[in-house]
């Protein structure tokens, strides 16, 4: 029985996002005739396929208690280098994605180092690499540089239709994001390194002790969501066929409040993969009712995602509240054994008052 | 020689060490390969070069970090400071400007040299607004007990979207000279900022340090329930400090705008809350909180203003020159980190027992 109520616990955050969808898309679906269409909801995956994918990352990142500001900067960075190397050297687009992909897994992967090594805080870090991501996109360009190249072309082109549905399609991004999707749920939840990162999320310091190679995966982490975040600026240079250094502002923040509406909670261990699908399709949503709705303008969108996102919070410390308590408990014990030196001054200090 | 050992840990340990030798490194870059960045000369009856440049545009900067930097010292950080410069001088800007009476205005009128509003009444409503702003990332941080990150982040996401509602999505341009001389004016020759930035880190370091106000913002950044449990009202600590911070946005967005003529809800302010971080961490202050120094604080503002503007100075382009700042950055923090400290304590003491 006890039991039975934890899982609805745990559950409880990503059930909410859920709803919301929901609640939210019949509401549009009863007030626009354009949202009635099946195209409708798959076009919530096309417009967010590079979201997705850098908010599957992201969630990884922040399961770990970690936070990655540099992802905006890493897909814009990623669209200028693939189109310079494209029409200004002419080399091939395989090649030139292998290479993409490469470069971000390294970015990451040499922050997540300097946050291991140096102990410096991921914020720090990453807001550092998103300002050096940022410059070198216009060290490489200052303009947009159009993508001619006839494969960019073609995939950008490309439309997967839908078993079961007349005229539904998806792009080839979406379907990207996706098998991301599916790669990312599997190892969060079915592999020994999604564990792993549980288990550091929830506490580091046990996690140490337990014997698992810490270092080595929050290293990682960072690294797999380097590559989410080149995957995704791959995606998203094919969807506009072009690269510059303004793309994809914010997009961190887009990413963070997806992954929190998804009921991943910042303090790390807990959260679904799952739920971060939910989460951006929650913002896209957002997007495409003011848009369908014609008169408010686009800021709303920014006000609405981040009165979102401060109800998500407020709902998960709600949820959390009672087990932040116990461990709040347990830390307090633990810090008073620990700092037995400074309880004869706190003793002197009440005598000399007196 | 013992002697000397001690003035060099005396002086690494000192919190202004690091930031002034940061600042007098990139100085002496500008002396060797920027030529003509010491030239000072008389312009218009005021002082004009890269020198004068740097304080008169840091000053918007100092103001936003000598905020942080009390907010930093709690333990906390504040996102939301470049959407409330944002706010702030839109709202000063619209009171201005006649357009926001939505009459029609011709061209002619709207360069005319006036205001819709008492000059006075637009700096107290900006200020206010910019206030209520810190005010409300000091109540979710107190009283909601959300992470300061977080719950600042919810007003920087959403700020700018408000900044656009008063506006009305508009560029707002303004034509009023005393306005102006906030951003633009010239005292003895030197820039106005500047003074503003000087007499609120002078109130501000009065506040801090000969109230035992600075000594409780640090016992909360050591350890909030210790300092509960000794009798300090934590809740209300970190109310004052947010909103301060939103307070010294609301001047910055006031200068801002003023310099630039004009509020641009999209653009004003846009990474202002990274680069005053990055001026407190420079400075010295811990970003989990305790010891803060202000001084230490508005050098590390110095310091990232020189480099940006060595960085125009040398011709890099102005988007481009943040690769090089976060590379400045990166070194700095790693300098800064408890590791590095220990490799080079090893250094130096291997050095001293040699000699």
């Amino acid at each position: 029985m006890t039991d039975k109520l934890k899982i609805d616990r745990k559950f409880m955050p990503l059930l909410a996002t859920i709803a919301v969808f929901a609640l939210l898309y019949l509401y549009g679906f009863s007030q626009y005739k354009g949202m009635r269409q099946p195209q409708a909801f798959f076009n919530l995956f096309i417009n967010n396929a590079f979201l997705l994918i850098t908010s599957i990352g992201m969630t990884f990142v922040i399961l770990t208690e970690g936070i990655d500001l540099s992802v905006g900067a890493v897909i814009a960075l990623t669209s200028v280098a693939s189109a310079a190397l494209l029409e200004i050297y002419g080399l091939n687009p395989v090649l030139v994605i292998v290479l993409m992909l490469l470069m971000g897994t390294l970015f990451g992967g040499i922050m997540g180092a300097i946050i291991h090594f140096f102990k410096v805080q991921p914020f720090i870090v990453t807001l550092a690499g998103m300002f050096f991501a940022r410059g070198m996109c216009f060290f490489i360009s200052l303009d947009a540089i159009p993508i001619k190249d006839p494969l960019y072309r073609t995939m950008a082109l490309s439309r997967i239709q839908i078993p079961g549905f007349e005229r539904a399609f998806l792009s080839l991004g979406a379907v990207v994001a996706i098998v991301v999707l599916v790669v990312g749920m599997y190892v969060a939840h079915f592999t020994r390194y999604g564990r792993s990162i549980y288990a550091i999320g929830g506490n580091e310091q046990s996690a140490l002790l337990m014997g698992l190679p810490v270092g080595r995966i929050k290293i990682s982490v960072y690294a797999l969501n380097g590559f989410c975040s080149a995957l995704a600026g791959i995606v998203f240079s094919i969807s506009l066929l072009s690269g510059h250094g303004l793309y994809a502002t914010n997009v961190e923040l887009d990413a963070i409040a997806s992954v929190v509406i998804g009921g991943t909670l910042l303090t790390g261990g807990q959260g679904y993969v799952f739920g971060t699908l939910f989460g951006v399709l929650v913002t896209g949503l957002i997007q495409m009712l003011i848009q369908f709705n014609g008169e408010l303008s686009s800021w709303w969108t920014r006000i609405a995602v981040g009165a979102l996102t401060l109800i998500f919070i407020g709902v998960q410390s709600l949820f959390t509240s009672s087990r932040k308590k116990r461990q709040a408990l347990g830390r307090a014990t633990l810090k008073e054994s620990e700092s037995r030196s400074a309880v004869p001054i706190e003793d002197k200090l009440t005598t000399d008052s007196a | 020689m013992t002697q000397s050992r001690f003035s060099w840990q005396q002086l690494r340990d000192s919190q202004l060490f690091w930031p002034l030798l940061a600042l007098a490194m990139i100085l002496l870059f500008n002396l060797f390969f920027t030529p003509g960045f010491y030239n000072i000369e008389i312009k218009d009856g005021h002082l004009s070069g890269f020198l004068v440049d740097i304080l008169n545009r840091g000053s918007v900067l100092m103001l936003l970090a000598i905020g942080m930097t009390m907010v930093i010292a709690t333990g906390g950080v504040d996102l939301s400071v470049g959407a409330v410069v944002a706010i702030s001088a839109a709202t000063a800007t619209v009171l201005i400007n006649p357009a926001l009476a939505n009459e029609l205005i011709s061209s002619e009128e709207l360069i005319k040299d006036v205001t819709s509003t008492p000059l006075w009444i637009c700096i107290t409503a900006a200020l206010l607004v910019a206030t209520l702003c810190g005010l409300w990332n000091g109540l979710l941080v107190s009283r909601g007990k959300i992470q300061p990150m977080v719950a600042t982040l919810v007003l920087m996401v959403a700020g700018r979207g408000i900044a656009q509602l008063i506006t009305h999505g508009q560029i707002i341009t303004v034509y009023y000279t005393p306005y102006f001389f906030i951003g633009n004016g010239y005292l003895l020759g030197l820039p106005f900022p500047l003074f503003i930035a000087l007499f609120v880190y002078l109130c501000t370091w009065l506040w801090a340090r000969r109230t035992a106000f600075g000594m409780f913002v640090e016992s909360i950044g050591i350890n909030a329930r210790s300092s509960f449990l000794s009798g300090i009202n934590e809740k209300n600590i970190k109310l004052v400090v947010y909103t301060f911070c939103g307070f010294c946005a609301g001047i910055a967005g006031l200068i801002y705008s003023s310099n630039v003529k004009s509020a641009d809800a999209n653009n004003a302010g846009l990474n202002l809350e990274l680069d005053a971080i990055l001026a407190v961490v420079i400075g010295g202050t811990l970003m989990s909180g305790g010891r803060f120094s202000l001084l230490a604080s508005v050098i590390g503002a110095l310091v990232i203003q020189s480099t940006t503007t060595t960085m125009y100075a040398v011709g890099v382009p102005a988007m481009a020159a943040s690769a090089i700042k976060g590379l400045v950055v990166l070194v700095v923090i790693l300098l800064y980190s408890e590791q590095t400290k220990l490799v080079l304590t090893r250094v130096v003491e291997r050095v001293g027992a040699r000699s």
